[in-house]
C-alpha cells in the first residue's frame, strides 16, 4: 500500500464535495424534525431530486435550472407525505417508508432514457484572493457554488431557529403541538412548510449527487445517503452546526475509504465499502448510549385539533 | 366545510374496506400512469391483474409462480407485522434475508457432495440462525443503548449486501465455476434442493413454511399471552410496563422472530427458485414485505391475501413488461402507490368525514 499517494489537500477538498449531498438532506430533515415530524422518506426525495435535476440539466444544458427543478420536484413529492401525515393522520414511519419506495420507483421510471449520459458541469469558483492561499486555498476556496450554498443554508437554518420569531414558533410546534395550537399557531401549516423545505433540501442534495459528485444518473444511486442523513440528524442532537460536523466526518470516511481502495490497502474492498455504514451504526450507538438526545418532544406524533 | 371527526370506536367495516379501496385507486391512477407512458391503460391493468391467473395461453405457467413469489413475501411480512404491532420497526428484513441465505447455503456447501437427508433441515436451521443473528444486532443495540432500530437495521442491509458480494466472489465461490462469481447451484444438488412438494404448483417447502407461519402468528396474536403483551406494548406502552411486560424482552422476541423468518425465506429462495448465492441474488422482497404487512392490516390472514396480491403484481408486471413494453420500474412505483393509497384511506378507520360547521360544544 502506498499511503503517500493520498494527497491531504485533495482529500479535504473532495471530503467537502462528498459530504455536500448528505449535508443538504440532513439540514432539511433537521428543520422537519424540529417541527415534530419524522419524515423517513429522505432517500426517496433525494433520488427523485437526483433524477429530475439530471434530466432538466441535460435538457437545458446547464446545471443551475437542474438544481431548481430538483428542489421543486422533491418538495412537491414531500407534500404528498405532508398531506397523508398532517391531514389524513397516517402513521409517519409507514408513510415515510412508502415515500421512499415511491421515490425509488418513480426515479428509475423517469431516469431510464438518461442512463449513460453526461451532465453539464458546474464550474468551480475561484474566490479571488483567498483561493490563492497555499494549502488552505485549494482545500476550502476552490469549490463549486453549491458547496457554499449548503454551508450558507446551515448558517441560515441556525439563525432562523435561534433568532427569528418564526423559528421559535416552529420549535414550539415541535416540542408541544397542543400548547402551540392553544396559543393560536397553525400547527399543520407550519409542519407542511417544514416538510416542503425538507423535501426541497433533499432534492438539492440528490441533484448534487447526480450533477457534481458522480456526475451521472444510475438507478438507485443514492445508495442509502438519505438514511445516513437521518442518522446524522440524530448524531447532531438536532443542532445545525453539528449537522455540518457530522456530514463532513461522514464525507471524510467515505473519501478516505475510496482513497484507501485506490491506494491498494491490504483491507478487503468489501470491508472498506461497508465502513461508512458500520461507522454510522457505531456513531448512533455512541450517541444513544450517552442519553440526553435533545429530540423534539412531539417528534413523530400526529396532531388532530379534536384531542 | 369538510372536517374529520374522531370515531368513538375504530370502524370494523373500513378496516376491511380500505385495502380494497386502495387497490382500486391504484388501478385507476396506475392506468393514468400507463396512459401517460403511451401504453393502453385497460390492457395493462388486465395484463397485471387478470392474465397471470386466467389467460388461456400462459396462465398454466404463471399460476405456480404466484406461490413462488408469495411465499417469501408472506414469510417475511408475518415476522415484520408482529414487530410493527409492538411499535418495533424492523425495516432491514432485506439484510436478514441475505444473511439467512448466506448462512444456510454455507452450512449446506460445507458438506458438499454428501447426499444425507439431514442437509436440507440443517440448512433451514442455519438460515433461520443467520437471519436471527443479523436481527439481534439492532435488537441488542436498542435494548442496551436505546439506539434507533430503524436506522441500524437499514444500515445493516448495505453491510449485508457487501458481505454477499464478498462471499460470492471468495468464500462460497463455485470451485468449478471457472472463476465466475457465484456459488454452486444448490437447486441442482439433491441433498440441498428446495423442491416443489406438489409438481407444477409452485408449492415448495418455503411456501409451506409461510402457511405454517400464518397459522402460528394467528394463534400467537389472538390466543397467547405473548401476543397480547406484544399488542399491549404497541398500543399502550405505559400500561404494558405496569402489567409487568418487559419491553426489552418484547424487542428481542419481535426482532429475533422476524429475523428468523426473513432468514428462512432467504434460504428457501437460494436453495430453490434462485438456485445459488450470487452478487445480485436479493431482489427486494424484504422491502416489498413491508407493503405486504401493511396491506394485510398486520393481521396474519390479511397478510396471506396481501402477499398473494403483491405476488400477482410482480408476475403481472413481468408479463406487462414482456407483452406491452411497460418499464419494469413502473411496477415498483405501482407497489409504492398501493401503500400510499392504503395509508391515505386508512383515515376512515378512525375518523369520519363531516360536512358543515362544527357544533358548539
Amino acid at each position: 500500500m502506498d499511503l503517500s499517494s493520498i494527497n491531504p489537500i485533495l482529500l479535504v477538498a473532495s471530503l467537502m464535495v462528498s459530504a455536500t449531498p448528505i449535508l443538504f438532506a440532513a439540514i432539511g430533515e433537521l428543520v422537519v424534525e424540529k417541527a415534530g415530524v419524522l419524515n423517513l422518506g429522505v432517500e426517496g426525495m433525494m433520488i427523485t431530486g437526483a433524477v429530475v435535476g439530471f434530466a432538466v440539466a441535460v435538457n437545458t444544458d446547464s446545471p443551475l435550472p437542474g438544481f431548481a427543478a430538483a428542489a421543486l420536484a422533491a418538495g412537491v413529492l414531500s407534500l404528498s407525505f405532508g398531506i397523508l401525515t398532517q391531514y389524513l393522520l397516517s402513521n409517519q414511519v409507514a408513510t415515510g417508508l412508502g415515500l421512499t419506495l415511491v421515490g425509488l420507483g418513480l426515479s428509475s421510471l423517469i431516469g431510464k432514457p438518461y442512463e449513460g449520459m453526461k451532465s453539464p458541469t458546474l464550474p468551480d469558483l475561484h474566490i479571488p484572493g483567498i483561493s490563492e492561499i497555499p494549502v488552505v486555498g485549494p482545500m476550502l476556496f476552490q469549490h463549486d457554488i453549491m458547496v457554499y450554498v449548503s454551508i450558507a443554508l446551515v448558517a441560515g437554518v441556525w439563525g432562523f431557529l435561534k433568532y427569528s420569531r418564526l423559528g421559535l414558533v416552529l420549535r414550539a410546534v415541535g416540542e408541544s403541538h397542543d400548547a402551540a395550537h392553544a396559543l393560536g399557531y397553525k400547527v399543520v401549516r407550519v409542519r407542511m412548510a417544514a416538510i416542503f423545505f425538507g423535501g426541497a433540501c433533499a432534492g438539492l442534495g440528490g441533484a448534487y449527487l447526480s450533477l457534481v459528485r458522480v456526475p451521472q444518473w444510475t438507478e438507485g444511486m443514492t445508495a442509502g445517503a438519505g438514511w445516513i442523513a437521518l442518522a446524522i440528524v440524530v448524531f447532531a442532537s438536532w443542532r445545525p452546526w453539528r449537522v455540518l460536523i457530522g456530514a463532513y466526518l461522514f464525507g471524510g470516511v467515505t473519501v478516505l475509504q475510496l482513497n484507501l481502495q485506490a491506494a491498494g490497502a491490504k483491507v478487503p474492498v468489501e470491508i472498506l465499502s461497508m465502513s461508512p455504514y458500520l461507522i454510522t451504526i457505531l456513531v448512533l450507538v455512541v450517541i444513544s448510549a450517552r442519553g440526553a438526545h435533545g429530540a423534539p418532544a412531539s417528534l413523530g406524533r400526529s396532531f388532530h385539533a379534536s384531542h | 366545510m369538510i372536517r374529520l371527526e374522531k370515531r368513538p370506536q375504530p370502524s370494523k367495516i373500513w378496516t376491511v374496506m380500505t385495502p380494497v379501496l386502495a387497490v382500486f385507486l391504484t388501478m385507476i391512477i396506475g392506468g393514468v400512469m400507463f396512459a401517460i407512458l403511451g401504453k393502453p391503460p385497460l390492457e395493462a391493468i388486465r395484463t397485471i391483474f387478470w392474465d397471470p391467473l386466467f389467460n388461456a395461453q400462459f396462465a398454466s405457467y404463471t399460476r405456480p409462480q404466484l406461490l413462488v413469489k408469495a411465499g417469501p413475501l408472506i414469510l417475511i411480512a408475518i415476522g415484520l407485522s408482529i414487530g410493527f404491532r409492538a411499535g418495533i420497526w424492523n425495516i432491514g428484513a432485506e439484510g436478514q434475508y441475505i444473511m439467512g441465505a448466506i448462512f444456510g447455503a454455507a452450512a449446506g456447501l460445507a458438506f458438499y457432495p454428501s447426499d444425507s437427508f439431514l442437509i436440507f433441515p440443517l440448512m433451514i436451521m442455519a438460515g433461520a440462525f443467520g437471519g436471527f443473528v443479523w436481527a439481534m444486532i439492532p435488537a441488542i443495540l436498542r435494548t442496551a443503548f436505546r439506539t434507533n432500530e430503524i436506522l441500524v437495521s437499514l444500515m445493516l442491509v448495505y453491510v449485508a449486501e457487501a458481505v454477499l458480494a464478498s462471499v460470492s466472489q471468495n468464500l462460497l465461490r463455485n470451485p468449478e465455476g471457472m472463476g465466475f462469481p457465484g456459488s454452486r447451484n444448490l437447486s441442482q444438488w439433491d441433498a440441498s434442493a428446495n423442491r416443489e412438494i406438489i409438481a407444477n404448483s409452485g408449492m415448495h417447502w418455503g411456501v409451506l413454511t409461510a402457511f405454517v407461519a400464518v397459522i402460528f402468528a394467528y394463534v400467537l396474536m389472538t390466543r397467547h399471552i405473548q401476543g397480547f403483551n406484544i399488542r399491549l406494548t404497541g398500543e399502550a406502552p405505559r400500561a404494558a410496563r405496569f402489567a409487568g411486560v418487559m419491553p426489552a424482552r418484547i424487542v428481542i422476541f419481535c426482532l429475533g422472530l422476524s429475523g428468523m423468518l426473513a432468514g428462512m425465506a432467504g434460504l428457501f429462495e437460494v436453495a430453490g427458485p434462485a438456485g445459488q448465492i450470487s452478487i445480485d441474488f436479493n431482489s427486494g422482497y424484504g422491502f416489498t414485505a413491508i407493503i405486504v404487512a401493511f396491506l394485510g392490516r398486520l393481521h396474519p390472514v390479511g397478510i396471506l391475501l396481501a402477499g398473494l396480491l403483491m405476488a400477482l403484481t410482480y408476475i403481472g408486471g413481468e408479463l406487462a413488461q414482456l407483452m406491452l413494453g411497460v418499464p419494469g420500474a413502473s411496477i415498483q412505483l405501482f407497489q409504492g402507490m398501493l401503500l400510499f393509497f392504503l395509508l391515505a384511506t386508512d383515515v376512515f378507520i378512525n375518523f369520519r368525514l363531516r360536512i358543515g360547521q362544527a357544533e358548539a360544544a
